[in-house]
C-alpha cells in the first residue's frame, strides 16, 4: 500500500471519529449518545490545550495528560498530527484539493512556495502562551522559598530543556532564563501579594481542534440537525454564534486560495508542533542530491515546506505527497537530514519572539484595567453551574462549546462581548432560548467540561443534599421581579406562572394576596334580579370577570364571587339573600384577587425557569442576574 | 557525509538522545502537574490568620470615666485614673491605634476620631516607651482622603506615629471561631500582626441601624470586602466583632457626641457637648456606659447583651467599679 493511502485512510478515520464524537455528545444512553464515549479525546490530545491550562492554572486536569502522548510522538515523528489526524487540517486539505484541481501544475506549485507570513503562526503561539503563563510563573517564583526542592528540580529541568532546544545559543539561553527567574524570584520575595502579571487563557480562540469543535457543535450540527431533530427534541439555537460560523467559513474559503491557509499562517498548534518536530528522528527530505528540479514534489505540498530546496522541517505536515509524486524516488521519510539541506527551526528573528512574548504578557493586565473581574463585573453574565470564580474560570475555559452542545435544555450560549474581550465564546446562560431554564438536577455541563472550568459536580452538591446540606444548593444567580412589567404587580392581571414553575422546595418564589379595585370598578347599581346585578357603566368584555378572581361588594356585604358578565351586567356565583341584595342607587365595587410574586433570596438558586416561563416574553418581568451566585463569595447579596 | 558513515551515525544518535530527553522531560512535567481530581469550589477557605490577643490577660477588667475636661486633658486624666499608660504599654512595644476614620469629613463634625485624641494617646504611648505607634482604619470613603481630611493623618505624623492605609495587601482571609458571619472574610490583618498592643479610639455616634456606634462598632473598620452585607444582621455582627477582638484598651471619646443624623453627621446641630471620656479594657462595659451619652440604655443596644452572652465582656459596667474623675468644666 502506498504511504499516502495510509495517510488518507487515517485522515478519513479520524475525521469520521471526530464527527462521531460530535454527534454522540448528546445526553442519553443509546449507542449513538453520550454513554461514556470519550467525546473530549481530540481536545485532550491537543497539547496546546494542555499547555495553556498548565500555564494558566499550574495543573494539568485529568485527560489533558493525553497531550503528553501527542508531544512525545511529535518529538519522534514530526507533525504527524497535522497531516494525519487533525480534522481541521483534513477538511482544509480536501477543500484545497478540490479547488486546485483545475489549476495548472505551475499555478499549484506557485501557491505552495514557502512564504514569510508562515512565521505569523509562531508569533501567535508565543503570544497566546505568554498571555496564559502568569499563574505558573507566579507559582514557580513563589516555590523558591516555600518548596526549594521542587523549585530546583523544575528550574534544572527547564534549563536543561533550553540547553537542548537552543543548540546554537545554549549558554545565552540558559543565562537569559536564569536572569528572568532570578528577577521573578526577587520581585516575588519583595512583594508576594503584588500580582504584577495576570494570565488569560486564550489559546482556544485559534487552536484548530477547539476551533472546529466549536464550529461543529454550534454551527454545523444545528444547521444539519435542526430540520430533522435527531440529536435534540427541539431545534438548537446559539446566541452569539454568527461570528463563530463566519470565521469558520472564512477559513474554509481561504484554503481555496492558498491550500491549508489556516495551517500555514495561523495555526498555533501547528506552530507548537513545528517547534517540537525539530528533533524528529525521522523526517522528510531528499535521499540524494541529484534532483532534476521538476518540482512535482511541490505540486501538492500541503505544508509549503520547499521539499525541492532546503526543506523547512517545521513547516512539513507529513502529507507525504512529495514522496508519492517524485518519479525518481528521491523523497524519503528518513533518519538522516535531507541531502539538499534542511532548516530545522523557523527563521524567527529575536525581535519577533520578544515582541510576541511581551505583548502576550501585557494582554491580560491591560484588558483587566476595566475592572471587569473586580468591582465592575457584569451581572448579566450568568455562568453554568459548577463554573469557578470568574478569574479562575477564565484561566481554564478554552471556549470549545462542549457544555453548550451537551446542555439538554439549550440554555448555554457562547458569549459575544458581554463577558469582556477575554470572555469571547465562553459559556453564558440565556434563559429565553431553550426548552426551560437550567435544570435543577442536571450536572451534564460540569461533567463534560474538558478543562474543569466548570468543575465536576455531583447532583448532591448542586442541590445541596446529604453531605452538602449545610452549604445549601448551588446558586447561579438570583431572580428579580420587575414590578413595572409584572402582570399582577403592574397590570391588575392574575398570573404567578413564575411561582408555579419554581422548582425549589420550599419555593423560592412566594406570593402575597391583595384584592385591588379594578379599573372603572366603582359603579352605581341600576337594577338587581336574583343573582344578576346590572351596573350603570362598565364595558368589560364578555365573561372577563368570570373565573373566580373577581368579586363584587356593595354596602357592608361580604364580597361575592362573580360567575360571569355581559358588559356591566354581572352574574354572581351565588344569589344574595333578598334582604341584603343591592338596590338601585347602591354603589358596587368590583375587585380582582391578585397574588403578587416575591423572591426569597435565601431560597433562589438562579435556575431561570421563572424567567423562561414568564409570559411577558420580550424583556421578562422576572429576570435572573448573577447577584448572589455561589461561585464567588464576594458576590454574596444576602447573609443567613 | 557518506551514507552509513560513523559521522552520520553519530549525528543520528545525538538527535535520538535529544528526542528521548525532550520526551522524558515533557512526560515528567506532565506527570508533575497532573491533577486527576480538578479544582474545588474554593469557597470554604479560611486562611490561617490567627487573631492576636492584645489584652493584658489575667487581672480583671478596669474602667475609668472622666467628666468635664477638654479632650486632651480628659484623655490624660482617664488614663491616669487607670494607672497610667505604662500599665498597658511596655517599653519597646509596637502599638496600633484603631481610629474611626470612616468618612472624609472635617474633625469639627465629629464623625471620626478627633485628631487631638490621636495626638494625646500617641504621645502617652511614646512616653510609656512605645517603640512605634501605628494608626489604621479601613474607611468607607476614599482612604487617603479620609485620613487627611479628618486631620488624623497630620495629627499622627506630628506625634511621630505612622498611618497604615488599607491597601489590598494589608488584608488576610479570616474566620472567627464560633462566628456565623465572619467566615472566610477579608480582614485588615497585617497591621494587627505588626503590633504588640491595640488601642481602640472611637467617637460617640448615633447610628440609625444599630442604635449607636461606640468602641465595638469601631472594629467594623477592620473588615474588608462588601462588609455592609452584615447590616442585614447588625447586632449579630457587632457582637461577633466583640468576640473577635481582645484589645489592650479602648477609649470612647464623648467630649462631644453625635446625637442625630449618624453616623455621618454633617452639621454642628447633630452634635452635643457631653464632655465625657470613658476608657477601659472591656469594650462591652465601656459601650454600656457610653450609651447614656446618646440618651440610651444598654437595653437599647441589643448587641451588648449578645456580646455579653458570647463572653466578650459585661454590660453591668458598674460591677467594674469605674474610677470617676471630674474636671474643671
Amino acid at each position: 500500500m502506498r504511504m499516502i493511502s495510509a495517510r488518507r485512510i487515517a485522515q478519513l478515520f479520524f475525521f469520521l471519529l471526530f464527527l462521531w464524537f460530535c454527534l454522540v455528545s448528546t445526553l442519553g444512553d443509546r449507542l449513538w449518545q453520550l454513554r461514556g464515549w470519550p467525546v473530549n479525546w481530540f481536545l485532550q490530545l491537543d497539547p496546546l490545550v494542555g499547555a495553556g491550562v498548565l500555564l494558566a492554572t499550574r495543573t494539568l486536569y485529568r485527560g489533558l495528560l493525553w497531550g503528553v502522548v501527542t508531544i512525545v510522538l511529535t518529538l519522534f515523528l514530526g507533525r504527524f498530527f497535522c497531516g494525519w489526524i487533525c480534522p481541521m487540517g483534513t477538511l482544509q486539505q480536501w477543500i484545497g484539493y478540490l479547488s486546485q484541481r483545475r489549476a495548472t501544475p505551475a499555478q499549484r506549485i506557485r501557491r505552495n512556495q514557502p512564504h514569510r507570513a508562515q512565521l505569523v503562526k509562531y508569533g501567535l503561539l508565543l503570544f497566546l502562551l505568554a498571555a496564559a503563563c502568569a499563574e505558573l510563573l507566579h507559582f514557580f517564583f513563589g516555590s523558591f522559598s516555600g518548596r526549594p526542592v521542587f523549585f530546583t528540580l523544575l528550574f534544572s529541568l527547564v534549563a536543561a530543556m533550553l540547553w537542548v532546544i537552543c543548540e546554537q545559543t545554549r549558554i545565552k539561553a540558559v543565562l537569559v532564563f536564569s536572569g528572568v527567574v532570578a528577577s521573578g524570584v526577587v520581585l516575588y520575595w519583595w512583594s508576594p501579594q503584588a500580582h504584577w502579571l495576570a494570565g488569560s487563557l486564550q489559546v482556544g480562540l485559534l487552536d484548530p481542534i477547539v476551533f472546529i469543535t466549536r464550529a461543529a457543535n454550534l454551527v454545523i450540527l444545528p444547521i444539519i440537525d435542526n430540520p430533522y431533530q435527531v440529536t435534540s427534541a427541539i431545534p438548537r439555537f446559539y446566541e452569539g454564534v454568527g461570528f463563530v460560523g463566519a470565521l469558520f467559513m472564512v477559513v474554509l474559503v481561504l484554503c481555496t486560495w492558498v491550500p491549508r491557509f489556516y495551517c500555514r499562517f495561523v495555526c498555533p498548534l501547528g506552530a507548537l508542533y513545528g517547534f517540537l518536530g525539530r528533533w524528529a528522528v525521522w523526517r522528510i527530505g531528499k535521499s540524494e542530491d541529484r534532483c532534476r528540479e521538476c518540482k512535482r514534489c511541490e505540486d501538492y505540498c500541503e505544508g509549503a515546506c520547499a521539499p525541492t530546496q532546503v526543506i523547512q522541517t517545521s513547516e512539513c505536515v507529513l502529507c507525504l505527497n512529495c514522496m508519492d509524486r517524485c518519479r525518481h524516488g528521491l523523497m524519503a521519510y528518513q533518519s538522516k537530514p535531507s541531502a539538499a539541506g534542511e532548516q530545522q527551526v523557523p527563521d524567527l528573528r529575536r525581535r519577533h519572539v520578544f515582541a510576541s512574548i511581551v505583548l502576550g504578557l501585557a494582554a491580560a493586565p491591560s484588558i483587566r484595567l476595566n475592572a471587569s473581574l473586580g468591582v465592575n463585573w457584569n451581572p448579566d453574565v450568568l455562568r453554568p453551574p459548577g463554573a469557578l470564580a470568574e478569574t479562575q474560570f477564565l484561566s481554564r475555559c478554552i471556549k470549545c462549546g462542549q457544555c453548550m452542545r451537551i446542555c439538554p435544555t439549550n440554555v448555554i450560549h457562547p458569549a459575544t462581548w458581554e463577558a469582556g474581550a477575554e470572555g469571547l465564546w465562553t459559556p453564558v446562560l440565556n434563559y429565553r432560548i431553550g426548552t426551560s431554564g437550567c435544570q435543577h438536577s442536571c450536572v451534564a455541563c460540569s461533567t463534560i467540561c474538558p478543562t474543569a472550568a466548570l468543575r465536576p459536580l455531583t447532583v448532591d452538591e448542586r442541590m445541596g443534599r446529604n453531605r452538602y446540606a449545610t452549604g445549601g444548593p448551588l446558586r447561579i444567580g438570583m431572580a428579580f421581579v420587575n414590578r413595572g412589567r409584572c402582570l399582577p404587580w403592574a397590570m391588575d392581571t392574575p398570573c404567578i406562572v413564575c411561582q408555579e414553575n419554581c422548582p425549589v422546595s420550599p419555593k423560592a418564589i412566594f406570593t402575597r394576596t391583595e384584592f385591588r379595585p379594578i379599573r372603572d370598578g366603582l359603579q352605581p347599581v341600576r337594577s338587581t334580579e336574583g343573582n344578576r346585578i346590572v351596573l350603570a357603566g362598565g364595558s368589560w368584555s364578555l365573561d372577563a370577570l368570570s373565573g373566580g378572581d373577581y368579586t363584587v361588594q356593595w354596602n357592608n356585604h361580604l364580597p361575592v364571587a362573580i360567575a360571569g358578565n355581559v358588559g356591566g351586567e354581572i352574574t354572581l356565583a351565588e344569589a344574595p339573600a333578598s334582604a341584603a341584595a343591592p338596590v338601585p342607587g347602591d354603589t358596587a365595587q368590583i375587585r380582582v384577587r391578585l397574588q403578587k410574586p416575591y423572591v426569597d433570596p435565601h431560597r433562589c438558586i438562579g435556575c431561570g425557569i421563572c424567567e423562561h416561563e414568564c409570559p411577558v416574553q420580550g424583556r421578562r418581568a422576572i429576570r435572573v442576574t448573577a447577584e448572589n451566585e455561589s461561585r464567588h463569595i464576594g458576590r454574596r447579596m444576602v447573609i443567613r | 557525509m557518506p551514507p552509513g558513515s560513523p559521522m552520520e551515525r553519530r549525528v543520528f544518535l545525538r538527535r535520538l538522545a535529544q528526542t528521548l530527553f525532550m520526551a522524558a522531560a515533557s512526560g515528567a512535567l506532565g506527570l508533575a502537574f497532573w491533577d486527576p481530581r480538578g479544582p474545588d469550589g474554593g469557597t470554604k477557605r479560611n486562611d490561617a490568620f490567627v487573631m492576636p490577643d492584645f489584652s493584658g490577660g489575667g487581672e480583671g477588667a478596669r474602667m475609668a470615666i472622666a467628666r468635664g475636661f477638654d479632650r486632651i486633658q480628659g484623655a490624660e486624666s482617664v488614663i491616669r485614673a487607670l494607672g497610667g499608660m505604662a500599665t498597658f504599654i511596655r517599653p519597646g512595644d509596637r502599638v496600633l491605634l484603631k481610629v474611626n476614620a470612616a468618612f472624609a469629613s472635617p474633625p469639627l463634625l465629629g464623625a471620626t476620631t478627633h485628631p487631638d485624641m490621636v495626638i494625646a494617646v500617641a504621645r502617652m504611648c511614646f512616653q510609656a516607651g512605645a517603640e512605634r505607634v501605628m494608626v489604621t482604619d479601613n474607611p468607607i470613603n476614599d482612604p487617603s482622603s479620609c485620613f487627611e481630611l479628618t486631620g488624623i493623618g497630620p495629627a499622627a505624623r506630628s506625634a511621630g506615629a505612622e498611618v497604615i492605609l488599607p491597601s489590598p495587601d494589608q488584608f488576610r482571609q479570616y474566620g472567627l471561631e464560633g462566628g456565623q458571619l465572619i467566615q472566610n472574610w477579608p480582614l485588615l490583618g497585617v497591621p494587627l500582626t505588626m503590633a504588640d498592643k491595640l488601642i481602640g479610639l472611637a467617637p460617640v455616634k448615633d447610628h440609625h441601624r444599630s442604635g449607636a456606634s461606640l468602641t465595638i462598632k469601631n472594629w467594623y473598620g477592620l473588615l474588608g470586602g462588601r462588609r455592609n452585607l452584615f447590616h442585614q444582621r447588625i447586632h449579630t455582627i457587632i457582637a461577633e466583632l466583640a468576640m473577635m477582638m481582645r484589645p489592650t484598651l479602648v477609649i470612647l471619646d464623648g467630649t462631644s457626641s453625635m446625637i442625630a443624623n449618624g453616623p455621618t453627621g454633617g452639621s454642628l446641630d447633630d452634635l452635643r457637648e457631653t464632655r465625657t471620656i470613658i476608657a477601659g479594657t472591656d469594650p462591652v462595659a465601656v459601650d454600656a456606659a457610653g450609651a447614656a451619652l446618646l440618651g440610651k440604655t444598654p437595653q437599647d443596644l441589643p448587641h451588648l447583651a449578645l456580646a455579653e452572652k458570647a463572653g466578650a465582656g459585661t454590660v453591668d459596667y458598674q460591677s467594674l467599679r469605674p474610677v470617676k474623675v471630674s474636671g474643671p468644666v
